[in-house]
């Protein structure tokens, strides 16, 4: 067969700005976000909670003066959130590790459910915390 | 063996065998993470105040003292292994990856010791 003198177009490589977005990929990144704030936000925040705890009552109610405001509320749902996605996440991650839930369907479906669940364990940890 | 391509110089070795450890830790380490955040999580959403007395009665207790002692050994675990992939990842410079990961050890080894220190001074009474 005679090849004609134009290139022929090589398969795309998978890359940041080409790629097609799906929740899968969305879950994927935020997983690796989440994960990282928890290590790098999260985990100091929980030392310095047991260190105040520690350091006796003053120092217990100066932490709880910083944590109940509305910067500090702000930093622990966005906290509360990231624990609950990265927890959800992970759990789709010990399915997929058993090699289920590979179709794009099944894939998509879960990225979605994830996030929408995700959004609602946070919001009725919170209705629960500040109705009571 | 210092002939052809980087690529060609690994061809056909095989695994190094030590990525499936790092990866099999990783999924250990959020399974244990998992069950001690529920429990704890639990617990934190059932105490009647979060006042200094009331959280100071909850973390003296052993269970929820053991508990708050895992989760901060799990996680420091955890979040080090995860980090150290995001570091591979993204760090190119061999000078940047190495001094970042020294940092995330010598971190992690802080905070390690900073949160059992806490948790052994509030159950065994000295705070």
């Amino acid at each position: 067969m005679a090849e004609t003198a134009a290139p022929r177009l090589r398969p795309m490589a998978p890359h940041l700005q080409v790629w097609r977005w799906g929740p899968h990929m969305l879950v994927s990144i935020l997983n690796r976000v989440t994960g990282s704030g928890l290590a790098v936000v999260g985990l100091p925040i929980v030392l310095w909670w047991l260190g105040a705890v520690v350091a006796g009552p003053a120092a217990y109610a100066r932490f709880l003066g910083y944590a109940g405001a509305w910067y500090g509320l702000a930093v622990l749902a966005g906290l509360t959130w990231a624990l609950v996605f990265h927890t959800l996440a992970g759990l789709r991650h010990f399915v997929m590790d058993i090699g289920a839930g590979y179709e794009i369907d099944t894939n998509k479906r879960w990225s979605v459910a994830v996030i929408a669940i995700s959004f609602v364990l946070t919001a009725a940890i919170w209705a629960w915390l500040l109705t009571r | 063996m210092d002939k052809g391509t980087p690529i060609g110089r690994v061809r056909g070795l095989g695994s190094a065998h030590h990525g499936a450890h790092h990866w099999l830790r990783e999924r250990f380490s959020g399974l244990a993470s998992l069950i001690v955040s529920i429990y704890l999580l639990a617990g934190l959403l059932m105490l009647p105040a979060y006042d200094y007395a009331a959280v100071r009665g909850w973390l003296v207790r052993p269970v929820p003292a053991a508990m708050i002692a895992l989760f901060v050994l799990t996680n420091v675990w955890h979040g080090r292994m995860g980090l150290q992939v995001v570091i591979d990842d993204y760090a190119h410079v061999p000078a940047n990856r190495i001094v970042l990961t020294a940092l995330l050890e010598l971190v992690a080894i802080a905070m390690a010791a900073f949160g059992l220190l806490c948790i052994v001074r509030i159950a065994l009474g000295a705070a």
